[in-house]
């Protein structure tokens, strides 16, 4: 109350002084919210510009965002359904899977065994057959060093003979008959 | 006159246009606020007409602030007051994109004007008497007489809530109009040092450089505190419209 009166004497002579070229402009001092005589103008436009933007968002714009926020929550919905259908069939896909690899793995574990025991039966086959050969080879030979023993033996008397001869020739002297030493070595030898 | 401060605010004639000795005539303000709702209508139109299903980033634009008002509106007056969601999608808007448009040098701002900021106040308050009473009738004042109250205290309780229901519209107003008004001022006062300090050589230029740093931070306050008045007057036109569908909280 006290300060407005002060600034009512001082203000206008200020404003003519500072703002003349702007008061030429636009009619009127003060501070410009102020100005009571642009109110009319201010009020109508506001009026047509905030009336024309409400009922534009109220019939187009919003509608629209409103229409794109349900389809996508619609789809959204309908993928997250699609989602567990997939998900049901993906899971009947591995448990078909699942006892499909423990059929093959059980399969697989028969011929497995079929295959190690017919190779141990052909194996045991194959070294019973070698086994034979081998026996047979070693009577073989064993025939053989028999006849090589009986004929060495032979051969021993024969040597002892002409042993004895010699000796008994030189002991002795004389020719000894053949005979009668082969008899008596014959003799000592048994 | 260019570093006058109040020059901003001034309000020119661009197309005079008298009807009955009233002054309807088109001026900078009008321009802008043709400019605003021009400007945001034709950003939601177009950002949203692909309609995609996977939104772009101007989409996501539109459809952030859709959601951030229907869910400031929905937490405040419930599914019920989804009904007026046009009416406050829209203040907010057009609060909103006249703030930021002001931010732009030689821009006018429709909401530096107390009677702009005024008529949608009244419009709020219009709205939330006019539904209020439509909808419930005289019940409608029991918004005035809060439960709970012992009787002998029950008149002034009934006072101070007609004078603070009073005071809304001009708390609503004047709150949005001297924000922008003094953030814009402060702007400008600030700018205006450097150009002066300048003027004075290179110790001037120097000693510029302080009001220059207060400049750009002041800016970056602006625009803060054009989105916050923006969102406080949509808050608060929520919470009244609340009243006039509930009253009796």
């Amino acid at each position: 109350m006290f300060v407005t009166p002060g600034f009512a004497q001082e203000t206008p002579p200020a404003l003519d002084e500072a703002h003349t070229v702007e008061d030429t402009d636009h009619g009127g001092g003060g501070f410009p919210p102020f100005q009571t005589e642009t109110y009319p103008s201010q009020l109508l436009w506001l009026a047509i510009t905030f009336g024309l933007f409400y009922l534009f968002l109220k019939r187009v714009a919003l509608p629209r965002i409103a229409g794109i926020l349900e389809v996508r929550r619609d789809r959204i919905a309908q993928d997250l359904d699609e989602a567990a259908r997939m998900k049901d069939e993906a899971d009947a896909a591995v448990a078909a899977y699942e006892q499909e690899l423990a059929e093959a793995r059980r399969k697989a574990g028969g011929i497995a065994q079929e295959a190690r025991d017919s190779a141990k039966t052909e194996a045991e086959a194959e070294r019973r057959k070698v086994e034979e050969a081998l026996d047979a080879k070693l009577k073989d030979a064993e025939g053989r060093i028999a006849d090589i023993k009986a004929t060495a033996l032979a051969d021993v008397g024969v040597i002892a003979e002409e042993t004895a001869g010699a000796i008994v020739g030189e002991l002795v002297g004389g020719e000894v008959d053949k005979k009668a030493l082969a008899a008596a070595v014959k003799a000592a030898r048994q | 006159m260019a570093t006058d401060p109040i020059h901003q605010f001034q309000i020119s004639k661009w197309i005079p246009i008298e009807i009955g000795g009233l002054d309807f005539s088109f001026t900078n303000a009008s321009a802008f606020m043709v400019a605003t709702v021009a400007g945001a209508g034709a950003f939601l139109f177009l950002t949203t007409s692909s309609r995609g299903l996977v939104p772009g980033r101007l989409q996501s634009i539109s459809e952030m602030a859709y959601e951030f008002i229907a869910s400031m509106l929905r937490d405040a007056a419930g599914s019920h007051g989804m009904r007026f969601f046009p009416f406050v999608f829209s203040l907010f808007m057009f609060v909103l994109v006249a703030n930021l448009l002001g931010m732009f040098p030689y821009f006018f701002t429709v909401t530096s004007h107390v009677i702009v900021t005024f008529a949608l106040a009244i419009l709020v308050i219009g709205t939330v008497l006019v539904y209020g009473f439509w909808k419930h009738g005289f019940g409608f004042l029991k918004l005035f007489v809060p439960d709970g109250v012992p009787g002998v205290l029950m008149p002034l309780v009934v006072a101070i809530e007609v004078v603070s229901f009073l005071s809304r519209p001009v708390s609503l107003s004047v709150r949005l109009f001297a924000n922008m008004l003094a953030g814009h001022i402060t702007l400008k006062v600030f700018a205006g040092f450097v150009t002066s300090l300048g003027a004075f050589g290179v110790a001037g230029a120097a000693g510029a450089v302080l009001p220059l740093a207060m400049t750009v931070a002041l800016t970056g306050l602006e625009f803060l505190v054009a989105f916050l008045q923006a969102y406080v007057f949509a808050v608060l036109t929520c919470m009244y419209l609340n009243d006039a569908l509930h009253p009796g909280h």
